[in-house]
């Protein structure tokens, strides 16, 4: 980490801004920027930073070449993926073993290496530049883009790209009214799923009586597919930071809490050194830049709840206590972190503020739709192509996210549904690929906006097996405090698992959406409220695949493992002996060139068979074995 | 890091000292025992309830509400596989069945010998590379059933 | 003053009341099961909801923890109301269906069948044991454990606790433990048929519900178990 300096005084920062942004200006290096984020790690970017580093040495090219580490870019297929700055040069899937050549053909002689040059999925066509690249090109990423150019553990590279500048705006020539008038003009709200706007909650604690006031940025990300705030509190931790202290200006708070997951290691790191830089800055602490505003930042890290995500269950886990949501009202706004009045936005919110400050309300409204304002991070994960975040403007379709940006459904097979909003969203079917994204229609369409969570579904994915899959997740994660959703969730739980395992039987169907809507209405806090949409939703769009389950006992995706069984299609099999190497048990019989044999007794259906042939020799069929009876026929 | 180990009662002291004695700071603290000792002994939250003034059961309470602490000791190796929904539709459900054939024990259980915890989580936030396992901290991406063994041998030695 | 509308007449609360304080100072019965005064209000069981507000944002919430609100529009017995209260008791007997308190709550409110596994754990964590330990007895004994399906109450490393004075106070006051209904065939887990009989069919305390682990010997459990 570089040597921090202390501003005293509002000049020296603003001097210190405007000496970073010329020298990021003046920069004659070339800059080489490597994705660092927990996706790339865990592909071996810290192998390629080392390679890299020992390339430049070799070639003595210190001189010229600069690098740069930052945070997750959310291009997470291409992983590890380095950018060539200035001209753009995107190189992606890189191995420490291609470095040598990349250093010593781009960087000396000036060409680019074509094949690890990123290819479009549709068009096959290659792309030299990172602003050619079909999944970045519809994005607007006014969060997200920023990640390119911060090392998120220097205070200066975030100075560089004009930090600090809208909080010095507002600590200096707003009052805090203004800047709540312009948070609310913005139409800015929360992205932490509800959509409750942003400054009607700002100024509902600021109106509160008690004192002191807090505010909380809620980074437990829980919902299974969705990591849009890992990688903004990972790549870029200032921003959200400085979004707090405007709004600890605005709400008149004395102090700060960042929560983040305990399952976010790297993100507890950087949220970490930043608010030390802070600190060490004169950005945080009593008497800030000499102007009387004090401002205390903690970071408090989960503990592996779900449930906290649920801003009194928060709360309650900040006081170190279980992680039981409670009644409300009296909402944090009157009542909340030790009873005083609390703010609680979610990280991509908090992430907001800056710019909204910046740019002015007008210029935030202008993008998305009349009710949803701004831009949305999404996770668009599964079975997409491009597997990566994705930053939209709202009113964007689902049809553009998954297959302009994301580039289609692998292996060409068909789409079969996409599910938003984690545990408490639902899942939207082929005819919805249409829908406009924005709180209003997704709700409407029996799903939520969540958090950002997009799992691609393909043909391949059974829906029954999804309900039952969100359901076992919720059963577990709920707090079981209420007994409709403790009882509740497990009871769907049990319906939906006999189903699966051919058990099901004439009324499941009719029980369960009873089951569902009790415990969307009675329980009393949102995971139990949302808790039924994964169930409801299946059975709305996809009921046919829920009956095929119960009268035929047939999984059509063959997935469930009971009722299916798995064939060797004799045509197509070329007898190369994959599959019975895979096998762990020994149940495939056949020597080579000949076709091969699943002995059903030795099975445990397993499916290795299926992932290891090439020639799709291998397939889920119906168990014939599993007898319908016929009186469960419709 | 042994499993078994006597509960040195002056490092507990020593992380309420550095958490100032403060109840709010219940879970900071559990976090800290848990990172010391890989689970929470039975005397290590005795000592803590007597230390901060908090009845042993809201101890409890918190401890086996938070899937990130444990009441009884991991083995020497912890495979955790993502059970994530971008894990679960590309395969995660086989992985971790193979897991339990292969160690013969089920999710949430540690070996006989001590050598292996199996372990799941709701989402590490890695999608792109699912199937993911985590074993001892090293990401294994896009796991299929076949690496399951190589995976575990890496360890075995 | 605070002035609401419960089932379409203005009553008034005063500052601190919940829907159920209000409906019950006007006489009007709302169901409730983990609520017992003199305890902390919990919300768990989900009997007392109410309906509030109009319209599409109308909604049904817990009476027993949901302060009176000026201008708060209230109904105790809508449709909506009942259906989610059946469907509650529906879900405790599947759990507890030797609970006479649970069997008079189902011939109550008409609930005539029972279409879940039954899993006799007599336990439905309404937590009003865990209360009446903590709040009214000044012991520390037992408390929730774990979460969501898991949840339960016991004691630490559910042995024993050191903070337990015998008192009794969780026997006495339990509703899945303490009256015990013979009525009921494991086919079919409703009783429906007691519902006026007083005394209960059957009455002694269950050793395997006692946080006392002491089994009747404590003297507390004062009736003995028919043989």
């Amino acid at each position: 980490m570089p040597k921090i300096k202390k501003f005293k005084n509002v000049e020296q920062l603003r001097k210190e801004i405007e000496k970073q942004e010329a020298s990021r200006q003046k920069e004659k290096k070339k800059v080489i920027v490597v994705s660092n984020g927990t996706c790339g790690q865990a592909r071996g970017s810290l192998k390629v930073i080392e390679a890299l580093k020992k390339s430049i040495r070799q070639e003595g090219l210190k001189e010229q070449v600069a690098l740069k580490i930052t945070g997750c870019h959310g291009f997470c297929e291409a992983e590890p993926n380095i950018i060539i700055y200035p001209d753009g040069i995107f190189y992606q899937k890189l191995a420490p073993a291609d470095i040598k050549t990349i250093v010593k053909e781009t960087l000396v002689d000036g060409r680019v290496v074509e094949k690890y040059l990123h290819r479009d999925p549709l068009s096959r066509e290659r792309a030299w530049y990172v602003h050619e690249i079909p999944f970045y090109q519809k994005q607007k990423r006014i969060i997200l883009g920023d990640n390119i150019f911060v090392d998120p553990t220097n205070l200066n590279d975030y100075l560089a790209i004009g930090g600090f500048r809208p909080f010095l705006k507002a600590l200096t020539r707003m009052k805090p009214e203004e800047i709540i008038q312009t948070v609310k003009d913005s139409g800015l709200r929360g992205r932490g799923g509800a959509g409750f706007p942003t400054g009607i909650k700002w100024e509902a604690t600021r109106k509160a009586r008690g004192e002191p006031k807090y505010i909380i940025c809620n980074g437990d990300e829980g919902d299974p597919g969705a990591y849009m705030d890992r990688s903004v509190l990972e790549g870029n931790p200032f921003r959200v930071l400085e979004g707090m202290m405007i709004g600890a200006l605005a709400i008149g708070a004395r102090e700060g809490y960042v929560y983040v997951r305990d399952e976010y290691p790297l993100a507890v790191r950087h949220v970490t050194m930043a608010i030390e830089s802070l600190y060490q800055s004169g950005l945080l602490g009593e008497n800030i830049l000499g102007t009387g505003f004090s401002f205390d930042l903690h970071l408090t890290k989960g503990a592996g709840a779900f449930v906290c995500g649920e801003e009194t269950a928060l709360i309650a886990s900040i006081e170190g206590r279980v992680g039981e949501p409670r009644q409300r009202p009296p909402f944090p706004a009157q009542r909340g972190l030790w009873n005083r009045p609390t703010c609680i936005n979610n990280v991509e919110t908090w992430a907001n503020v800056p710019l909204i400050i910046l740019n002015g309300a007008d210029w935030f409204s202008s993008i998305g739709t009349s009710g949803s304002k701004g831009t949305k991070i999404f996770s668009l994960v599964g079975k997409i192509n491009n597997t990566g975040l994705v930053e939209v403007p709202m009113g964007i379709t689902l049809r553009e996210i998954i297959y302009d940006i994301g580039g289609g459904i692998p292996d060409g097979k068909a789409f079969k549904a996409v599910q938003t909003g984690g545990p408490s969203g639902g899942c939207l079917p082929a005819s919805m690929l249409d829908l406009p994204i924005d709180y209003e229609s997704l709700t409407s369409a029996g799903s939520i906006m969540g958090s950002g969570g997009m799992i691609v579904m393909d043909e391949k994915t059974c829906m029954v097996d999804v309900a039952k899959y969100f359901l076992n997740f919720l059963r577990d994660e709920s707090c079981g405090k209420c007994i409709s959703c403790r009882e509740g969730t497990q009871r769907m739980w049990e319906i939906v698992s006999d189903i699966t395992e051919g058990k099901g039987k004439p009324g499941d169907l009719e029980l369960l959406e009873e089951l569902a809507i009790a415990t969307k209405e009675a329980s009393m806090c949102g995971l139990g409220q949302t808790a039924a949409n994964p169930v409801l939703s299946t059975l709305r769009y996809f009921r046919e695949e829920y009956e095929a389950h119960i009268y035929e006992k047939r999984c059509p995706a063959g997935v469930c493992k009971t009722l299916i069984r798995y064939v060797v299609i004799a045509e197509k099999c070329t007898g190369c002996e994959a599959c019975k190497r895979a096998c762990p048990t020994g149940a495939i019989q056949g020597t080579r060139k000949d076709v091969h044999l699943i002995l059903y007794d030795k099975c445990i259906k397993c499916g290795a068979c299926l992932e290891a042939c090439h020639f799709e020799a291998i397939e889920a069929q119906r168990d014939p074995a599993i007898v319908v009876d016929q009186e469960v026929k419709p | 890091m042994g499993v078994h180990q006597t509960i040195n009662l002056d490092i507990i002291q020593e992380i309420v000292e550095r958490h100032g004695y403060s109840k709010n700071k219940l879970i900071a603290i559990l976090q800290d025992i848990q990172a010391v000792y890989h689970y929470l002994p039975a005397e290590a939250l005795k000592t803590l309830s007597r230390l901060l003034k908090i009845p042993l059961i809201d101890i409890i309470s918190v401890a086996t509400f938070y899937r990130a602490f444990s009441l009884t000791p991991k083995g020497r190796h912890v495979a955790t596989v993502c059970m994530g929904t971008a894990c679960h539709v590309r395969g995660a459900p086989r992985i971790l069945e193979e897991f339990e054939r292969q160690l013969n024990i089920r999710r949430g259980e540690t070996t006989e010998d001590g050598e292996w915890s199996l372990e799941t989580v709701a989402c590490l936030g890695c999608c792109a590379i699912g199937p993911v396992v985590v074993v001892d901290g090293d990401y294994h991406a896009h796991t299929t059933i076949r690496k399951v063994p190589t995976i575990l041998n890496k360890y075995r030695k | 003053m605070i002035t609401l509308k419960i089932n379409g007449v203005e009553v008034k609360a005063e500052e601190g009341w919940t829907i159920l304080d209000t409906a019950k100072f006007y006489g009007l019965e709302i169901p409730t099961l983990c609520h017992h005064e003199g305890l902390t209000p919990y919300g768990a069981c989900r009997l007392c909801l109410v309906e509030i507000g109009e319209g599409p944002k109308a909604k049904l919430v817990s009476s027993c923890t949901y302060p009176a609100e000026e201008g708060l529009v209230v109904h105790t017995d809508t449709r909506r109301v009942i259906q989610a209260r059946r469907m509650m008791i529906e879900l405790m007997l599947s759990v507890a269906p030797y609970s006479k308190v649970i069997q008079d709550l189902a011939s109550k409110f008409g609930v005539t069948r029972m279409r879940f596994k039954i899993r006799n754990e007599e336990c439905i964590l309404c937590g009003l044991c865990v209360r009446m330990c903590a709040e009214q007895m000044d012991g520390r004994a037992i408390g929730f454990q774990k979460r969501g399906f898991q949840r339960k109450i016991s004691t630490p490393f559910d042995i024993r606790s050191e903070e337990c004075r015998l008192c009794g106070g969780c026997i006495y006051i339990c509703p899945a433990c303490q009256l015990r209904c013979q009525g009921p065939q494991a086919e079919t887990a409703i009783c429906n048929a007691c519902l006026t009989m007083e005394p209960t069919c059957l009455d002694f305390y269950d050793e395997l519900q006692c946080w006392m682990y002491d089994a009747g010997r404590c003297g507390t459990c004062v009736r003995e178990k028919k043989q």
